[in-house]
């Protein structure tokens, strides 16, 4: 090291600081500099690649931690306590003494920091020291040197399946496409390929790439922790721009897969790589529990206060009444007494630290210990445990899990959420024309019937044989093979971390295509007059297979995570040729079709068909599986064969996977795609490959996707594009087949006809349409494009209106109906919630028609609810149709006869409306409206709706808000809500991101509610009620000793044992009582959800409870002081001796209180409740037996000894604990007898068996919620009013302004009816 | 093979194997006639559903099925209601009642004399040592006494309105002192200020405001037979507690005594240093003087009353024949400066100890109370029923 002034070492951070705060960062490579001094290095600005993930070193960590937990207003006030103790005319104990709570507080929070520390310190390590390629020029290749080496400018070099070390530039590639695949599930959970591909401009044919020959600089903007979003540019050193986004970035902790090695170019190092700016650990919320507990907390200290003022103006009074100096009164050293006004001043300071136990800190370490606890029960529960993906529920949020028993509004997302979010492909229109796939309906209900019925049937189905299986073994870590019984299992294997495509079994992947529209596209060629018209069928296939993301893997593929999968996909499509297609067709048909007739016959029967019919299939299985093997051996890094048997297709979002499945079935597969270019092969065999212009990604305000591909054949510019049928209608230019002759039939209208068939079916529907783009118009606008592209600001605003830009004039070809299914139980769930007194929501993207549907079929909307459907398009409208709606709804349910019913009143409205009634003037409007609805579907909402939604429902209504979500558009609503569930399914893991807790499937909600919600709630509420009395009445002993001692402060109680008291033989009981007490069983809990009733709004922590609880207090305080008082009033009792048996007559009322309010006991209770008694006594007698002259003044030398020794001890410890209690036993004694909460009654079914306890709980809901869900109307519904809402508003401004509108608002019940119904009927 | 290969699928085969009983068929026949016989065996079906989802492959991250983990321990719920608890109160109740009566006839059947001496009244015979100018004053307590005060009799001082347990007071004295550190006689603890050091900054041994406050008063009682006052012993051994005079205080062990407490001078309201408070018996000296333990154990409540003799010996072993008797007093302590007050209290003891009526009236109360409960609760119980009876 050469010596530097120290002015230059200022101005060097300076400008380094400057240089990392700049918006754009000019990057340059090392290699020029190689070996110079640092001072020279271009980026020596930027911070190296070795992380420090560590709070503290290890020397600064005492006072650096004393720093962090003095940051705690806790800790302070204990501070504060003990230095008052110091001073000398105020100090109530000895001063040391009274720094022992904070040291051992102190001492054990700053351990539990020292070990997480320690362990963060050795994870960095070994993060850093992993070996990594960086190219060095002296040696010309690329060394191996460690993470923490790299830095910004270098070129480093990944391998498969090698974890990159950095944010790179991607600039070289071993694929010959200029690929590379990354798996991101380290970062986001997501475990689909994402393709990365090198910089456009700077691609080199070689094989080898040489760093050396970079010359360029990299612009790119600051760092920031967007994992979706990077811009950059690179410029040659001849002033040429090519820009670069996140499809070029390789982000640090992603995974290499499926590419021999890239190359790539570091812009971001350590600790502004993306991955580390995303990493900011657990969320902290407060829970609502905790902030009442803290205006609690807030009564005891004024409490406290005026306690020591009774004690300061006691003293005082005390003084001025003696008539002269008595010999006990202690002149300070100097022989100096203060006047009796200082004293009671100073009083009031002593008084402070003699009762600070008032003021319950401990509550905060016990709270904090118990939700460690509840959360261990919660995650360990078996029940909220998913076999099929092996995750656990997870607590993200650690502190607010009594939350969860006090939510009164739940809102959901749809797709993914309430449904499995696996899509399959069910129907189709082309043309106009209906294609319903009957058969493949046919075949999907009798799997889905199948496999309701029992598992076993698939479990035991058999497997393929074991030659497949072990060869494939061999690349897959035996770790891995637990999952082969899952293959077999169908609709069970979900979105997971470790199966990673959309779709794994058979059932969602096969179509079978329907015979109409096969022979429509199968129609031979020279057919006359066939060419024209099957274009279009072509097209609308073509367009499915491409325009898409979809990614083509090779079940070859080397890929360690996802190898299980290789046999399961060759079952796919075993058969490519649509002439053996059609074989196998007609073979299965005949087994499917035969079904439905024997259905009714025998059961057995059928099952042997589907049974022979997989035997069948495992044949081919077999063969192919020993295939798949030998290609994997040979070429394990070249191109495979492109063979369409074992292809298998990776989708960010399911639809489009169902999409390309469905061409596949129709013999359209799609081989390959490259950023360049899409292989496509046709019915005939024949390979086309595209040239893929440019993609238009999906977007939620566009609701659109397009693809510009060049058709190899015709040369033509074509842009597919697929989307939302409302945003893509209005996009339509000349109808396609305008051309045709002879058929002049309006397609769009034919086609929106069956979109609403499909939406009332419950089903997604897009939209496919095809623009042929002339090469004038694509000309000029690449040019716009490319530079949308390369602009760094405002980049996405110009890249969007490049898009809408093209996005015109389209020509429908078709649309599709995708179905997706319910997730197992939700019905019954969101059955269970609405008895539990929630308020469910849906929010969804989706159609008012689909969201209907799948509302009747989850059972939000019953048959025979009133629902309101509002749809408006003008504010005025939306303002009198709310109003007149509100109305009716508040007369509705002010009717006598609705009295004692919640009306079953239902919204549904949709995101245009809801925008109008969101805005401020409307809002509590809607919100009051939307109070009286049962529940609430909004359609058509984007994701800051759905997060505006319940903001304001939260903040309007004041209440507990759940918002459960998958996706990423459900991240906003996720987060605005008290609560977060994020539910871990297909769509990726941003929502399990940013929720607090994380399920695997919708139907955990209900156990995660209705049980550990209330356990949770009621456990928590229960605790800190008792804690605000423990300290209460244990410190009010104190108290009242003042009154004989002259307010001076005398404690009774050897300081130690006071400690001892509330740090270890009262401690653990209340914890235990928080973390294990539990009110009813969890059968119970379940089966009766109105139970959870209870816990919300204020449920069992009131004001009135705490100040009940602190009155009791008061009174056992009393009890506890004044019984040994009178008993020992004029003896020649000293002052320990006087203090023992209150010491142990609080023990024995404190422990006993909690022992009434405990309301099941374990094992575990008995054990530490006794075991607290035994440490009481234990722990005092070795104290007074040992300690003769440790710890001067305070002496209890032998006391208790002697104490345990008289009867009387014995005689007044029963009595006073008996009197203490007596009144708080009859209470609830009494409560229990005269008036038994439904907690209560609860508890009594507990007691029977299972069997009568099921009948009772039957029984006792039809008496108690008087039938809540299912009861018989008391008056009929006022429908026949509200459908012509108008002639009966005489407010409504003006009649001619609406009805100008079209606009909805009337009762849909009978006009929907179950997906049942509909299905049969719609079928033409 | 297959077996271990699909781990779910173990027990499946095995039990297909058992039931056709030939090992060498396929497997796929296996699984065929087990499927049959699964769909013809409802229960059975379930039971091996349940066995082949136990014996898969344990998964990373299942949660251990434990009683403990989920919440299934087997539980004690005790409810609270009318019904249940009235047998409880009637036990309850009648044991109180009985401990209530034993205790209350216990303590009547102490007998206790309580004399105040402080010389308030101008016709007490103690009023002239009242004035604190009056020094070395003696006054006399004529008292008489009807029947046989039972022995042993335990004799008392008490004093009223003294509060002992102030808190600067307590704490005045040097434990390490008191239990014969000779560090601690030059150099007393802090907290013995202001009687840590005297006027001539040398140490005060015992230091402390306890110390030097202690009772001063003495007392000698005569029997007064037929005009003739008769000395009645009082025995001063083992009246302080047996701990604090033979462990947790102690004498240094200089010999003789009277070295240790050289540089040091005795509190400053002692008459006598510490080491010739019993000139009679050389054990009763130093900091192990029995009258100065008792003293040391700082009264809990202001009005206390303090050990002072007993009476064993002699002819009034068996206690205070009736008769006239004399107590002579050397009338020391000033308690006026405070309203205090001063007694001279008589007693014998039973097995609760000293005369205390409360407990026992506490425990009848209480006692019935509880009997009157119970029967409350049995109204309760007949008329809201609970509600498991519905």
């Amino acid at each position: 090291m050469t010596w530097r002034s120290p002015l230059a070492v200022v101005r060097d951070a300076w400008r380094s600081q400057r240089a990392r705060e700049k918006d754009l960062r000019n990057l340059v490579s090392n290699l020029p500099y190689e070996g110079l001094e640092k001072a020279k290095q271009p980026n020596r600005y930027f911070p190296g690649n070795a992380i420090k993930t560590t709070k503290y070193t290890l020397l600064l960590f005492i006072p650096m931690n004393l720093f962090e937990q003095f940051h705690r207003l806790a800790n302070l006030y204990f501070v504060g306590l003990a230095i008052l103790n110091f001073i000398p005319v105020v100090n109530a104990f000895q001063p040391e003494v009274a720094l022992i709570p904070i040291c051992v507080i102190l001492s054990l929070t700053a351990l539990k920091d020292a070990w997480e520390d320690f362990r963060r310190y050795q994870s960095d390590r070994k993060l850093n020291n992993t070996p990594c390629l960086i190219y060095s020029r002296k040696e010309e290749q690329f060394t191996e040197r460690r993470w923490k080496d790299v830095r910004v400018g270098d070129f480093v070099k990944v391998f498969s399946n090698e974890i990159i070390p950095a944010d790179l530039l991607l600039l070289h590639t071993s694929d010959p496409n200029r690929v590379c695949l990354i798996e991101t599930a380290n970062l986001d959970g997501e475990t689909n390929l994402k393709q990365r591909r090198v910089v456009p401009g700077l691609c080199t044919m070689d094989p080898e790439f040489d760093p050396e020959s970079f010359n360029g600089v990299v612009v790119c903007e600051k760092p920031n922790n967007n994992l979706n979003h990077f811009k950059c540019y690179v410029e040659s050193p001849d002033k040429e721009k090519v820009g670069a986004g996140i499809e070029s970035l390789l982000l640090r902790g992603c995974t290499v897969r499926n590419t021999d090695h890239a190359v790539g170019f570091v812009v971001y190092a350590g600790h502004e790589t993306k991955s580390m700016l995303n990493n900011n650990g657990s969320r902290y919320k407060r829970s609502r529990l905790e902030r009442r507990l803290n205006i609690d907390v807030f009564f005891c200290l004024i409490l406290l206060f005026t306690m020591c003022l009774i004690g300061a103006v006691g003293h005082f009074v005390w003084l001025q009444a003696l008539p002269s100096v008595p010999p006990y009164l202690v002149p300070d050293s100097k022989g100096h007494l203060d006047s009796p006004a200082l004293s009671g001043f100073y009083m009031f300071f002593t008084m402070i630290i003699l009762l600070q136990v008032l003021i319950p800190i401990s509550l905060y370490v016990s709270i904090e210990l118990v939700k460690v606890g509840q959360i261990f029960f919660i995650t360990n529960d078996i029940d909220l445990y998913d076999e099929e993906t092996d995750s656990r529920m997870q607590c993200r949020a650690l502190n607010i899990t009594e939350d969860l028993g006090q939510i009164q509004y739940i809102f959901s997302d749809k797709t993914g959420t309430l449904t499995e979010n696996k899509m399959v492909f069910r129907r189709c229109s082309i043309m106009g024309n209906e294609y319903p796939h009957k058969e493949n309906a046919i075949r999907l209900n009798i799997l889905e019937e199948a496999e309701s019925e029992d598992e076993v049937l698939f479990n035991q189905r058999p497997q393929p044989s074991q030659t497949g299986w072990s060869l494939d073994a061999e690349d897959t870590k035996p770790g891995d093979k637990h999952h082969h019984p899952g293959i077999q299992r169908k609709s069970k294997v979900s979105g997971n971390a470790k199966g990673d495509v959309a779709f794994s079994s058979p059932l969602e992947t096969e179509v079978i295509p329907d015979r109409k529209l096969l022979q429509q596209i199968s129609r031979p060629e020279f057919r006359i007059g066939s060419r024209q018209e099957k274009e279009p069928y072509m097209d609308f296939f073509l367009a499915l297979a491409i325009c898409n993301t979809v990614v083509v893997s090779m079940a070859t593929a080397q890929r360690r995570r996802g190898s299980w999968f290789m046999p399961s996909s060759s079952t796919n499509n075993p058969l490519d040729t649509m002439s053996t297609w059609m074989k196998r067709a007609s073979r299965i048909f005949t087994c499917w079709r035969r079904k439905p007739k024997q259905k009714r016959a025998e059961d057995s029967v059928i099952e042997e068909d589907h049974f022979n019919a997989s035997v069948i299939r495992e044949e081919t299985e077999d063969v192919n599986g020993l295939q798949t093997c030998s290609l994997h051996a040979l070429s394990q890094f070249k191109k495979p064969a492109l063979t369409s048997d074992n292809v298998r297709y990776e989708a960010e979002s399911p639809d489009e996977a169902a999409l390309v499945y469905a061409a596949k079935a129709y013999g359209f597969t799609l081989l390959a795609r490259t950023p360049d270019s899409v292989t496509v092969r046709l019915p005939s065999g024949e390979d086309l490959v595209f040239e893929v212009l440019d993609t238009l990604a999906f977007d939620s305000n566009r609701k659109r996707m397009s693809v510009l591909v060049r058709h190899p054949k015709t040369g033509e510019y074509v842009l597919y594009t697929k989307g939302a049928d409302y945003a893509i209608m209005e996009l339509l230019g000349t109808p396609y087949a305008e051309h045709l002759s002879g058929s002049q039939k309006n397609i769009a209208a034919e086609t929106q006809y069956f979109l609403d068939c499909y939406a009332k079916e419950g089903l997604r529907t897009l939209c496919i349409t095809k623009k042929v783009v002339s090469d004038k118009e694509f000309e000029s606008w690449s040019v716009s494009r490319r530079k949308a592209l390369a602009a760094i600001e405002k980049r996405e605003e110009l890249v969007m209106d490049t898009a809408v830009q093209l996005e015109t004039n389209l020509s429908l070809l078709g649309a599709t109906g995708i179905e997706d299914r319910l997730q197992e139980s939700v019905p019954d769930t969101i059955l269970a919630l609405r008895e539990a007194g929630i308020q469910v929501w849906v929010l969804t993207g989706d159609k008012p028609e689909t969201a209907v549907n799948i509302g009747y079929a989850c059972r939000l909307l019953e048959e025979e609810d009133l629902v309101i459907n509002m749809s408006c398009k003008n504010k005025l409208n939306c303002t009198s149709i709310l109003d007149c709606t509100l109305e009716e709804v508040r007369r509705y349910s002010a009717d006598p006869r609705n009295v004692d019913t919640t009306p079953d009143i239902s919204l549904v409205i949709d995101g245009r409306t809801l925008a109008m009634a969101l805005s401020s003037d409307l809002q509590s409007r809607f919100v009051d409206l939307a109070r009286r609805c049962r529940s609430v579907l909004c359609c058509r909402v984007t994701p800051l709706q759905k997060s505006k939604v319940v903001k304001v429902v939260r903040e309007k209504l004041k209440v507990m808000t759940l918002a459960v979500g998958d996706g990423a558009n459900d991240v906003n609503m996720i987060q605005a809500a008290d609560i977060g569930v994020g539910i871990s399914g297909q769509e990726g893991m941003q929502a399990v991101m940013a929720s607090d807790f994380a399920i695997s499937r919708f139907k955990h909600l209900r156990k995660l509610l209705l049980v550990h919600g209330h356990w949770c709630y009621s456990r928590l509420a229960n605790m800190i009620i008792y804690f605000f009395y423990k300290n209460v009445a244990y410190v009010n002993l104190l108290f009242w000793y003042q009154f004989f001692c002259g307010f001076s402060g005398t404690a009774m109680i050897d300081y130690w044992l006071m400690i001892f008291f509330n740090l270890f033989f009262t401690s653990v009981p209340p914890i235990m009582f928080g973390i294990m007490d539990k009110d009813v069983s969890a059968e119970i809990l379940m089966g009766v959800p109105e139970l959870y009733r209870t816990g919300q709004g204020s449920g069992e922590y009131t004001f009135s409870t705490f100040w009940i609880s602190i009155l009791d207090a008061f009174y056992q305080s009393l009890v506890c002081f004044f019984i040994p008082y009178l008993a020992y009033q004029d003896s020649d009792i000293d002052v320990f001796t006087f203090g023992t048996p209150l010491n142990t007559i609080s023990l024995f009322t404190i422990l006993l209180h909690l022992s009434i309010e405990i309301k099941s006991w374990t094992v575990v209770h008995w054990a530490i409740m006794l075991g607290s008694v035994a440490l009481y006594f234990i722990v005092t007698l070795a104290y007074s037996a040992i300690c003769i002259t440790c710890n001067p003044p305070s002496n209890p030398y032998w006391i208790l000894q002697s104490q345990m020794a008289d009867p009387i001890f014995y005689l007044i410890c029963i009595i006073t604990t008996v009197v203490a209690l007596l009144p708080r036993y009859m209470f609830h004694v009494l409560r229990n007898s005269i008036t038994p909460s439904p907690l209560l009654q609860a508890r009594c079914l507990d007691r029977l068996n299972s069997c009568e306890r099921d009948l009772f709980i039957k029984e006792w809901r039809g008496f108690r919620g008087g039938g809540y869900v299912k009861r018989s109307r008391l008056s009929t519904p006022p429908s026949p009013t509200l459908e012509t809402p108008m002639d009966n508003s005489p407010q409504s401004p003006s009649a001619s302004d609406i009805l100008e509108d079209e606009f909805v608002l009337n009762v849909i019940t009978e006009n929907y009816q179950g997906p049942g119904h509909t299905k049969d009927s719609l079928v033409t | 093979m297959y077996s271990s290969m699909i781990g779910g699928l173990k027990v499946t085969q095995n039990q297909a194997s058992k039931m056709i009983g030939k090992q060498s068929r396929s497997f796929v026949y296996d699984a065929f006639v087990l499927f049959f016989h699964v769909r013809a065996d409802c229960v059975k079906r379930r039971y091996i559903h349940k066995m082949v989802k136990e014996e898969q492959p344990e998964s990373v991250n299942r949660p251990d099925n434990t009683a403990f983990t989920q919440q299934r321990l087997p539980a004690w719920q005790p409810m609270l209601s009318a019904g249940i608890i009235i047998p409880g109160f009637v036990l309850i109740g009648l044991a109180f009642i009985g401990i209530g009566v034993a205790l209350f006839v216990t303590s009547r059947s102490i007998q206790m004399l309580e004399m105040d001496y402080t010389g308030y009244e101008q016709n007490s015979p103690c009023f002239k040592c009242s004035d604190e100018s009056v020094k070395n004053c003696m006054c006399n307590l004529d008292f008489n006494i009807d029947t046989l005060f039972k022995g042993p009799v335990f004799f008392y001082y008490g004093l009223s309105n003294y509060f002992q347990n102030f808190r600067r007071y307590g704490v005045s004295k040097d434990l390490d002192q008191l239990s014969g550190d000779m560090d601690a006689f030059l150099d007393p603890t802090s907290d013995c200020a202001p009687y840590q050091y005297d006027g001539n900054n040398k140490p005060i041994v015992p230091c402390g405001a306890v110390a030097n406050s202690m009772f001063n008063d003495t007392f000698k009682l005569y029997q007064i037979v037929k005009g003739v006052k008769k000395l009645v012993p009082l025995d001063g051994k083992g009246i302080a507690w047996w701990t604090d005079y033979n462990i947790k205080y102690r004498n240094p062990t200089v010999k003789p005594l009277k070295n240790a407490f050289n540089g040091t001078v005795k509190p400053l309201n002692w008459p006598k240093p510490a080491y010739e408070l019993d000139p009679s018996d050389p054990a009763n000296n130093g900091f192990i003087n029995q009258d100065f333990l008792v003293w040391l154990r700082t009264a809990a409540l202001p009005n206390f009353s303090k050990l002072y003799r007993r009476i064993t010996e002699g002819d009034y072993a068996e206690g205070l024949p009736a008769g006239n008797y004399s107590l002579e007093i050397a009338y020391n302590y000033p308690v006026l400066s405070f309203d205090g007050r001063k007694k001279v209290v008589f007693s014998n003891v039973s097995w609760m100890g000293g005369k205390n009526e409360f407990l026992g009236i506490a425990y009848l109360v209480i006692g019935s109370m509880c009997v009157v409960m119970s029967i409350v609760m049995l109204i309760v119980y007949a008329k809201f029923k609970f509600p498991e009876e519905d």
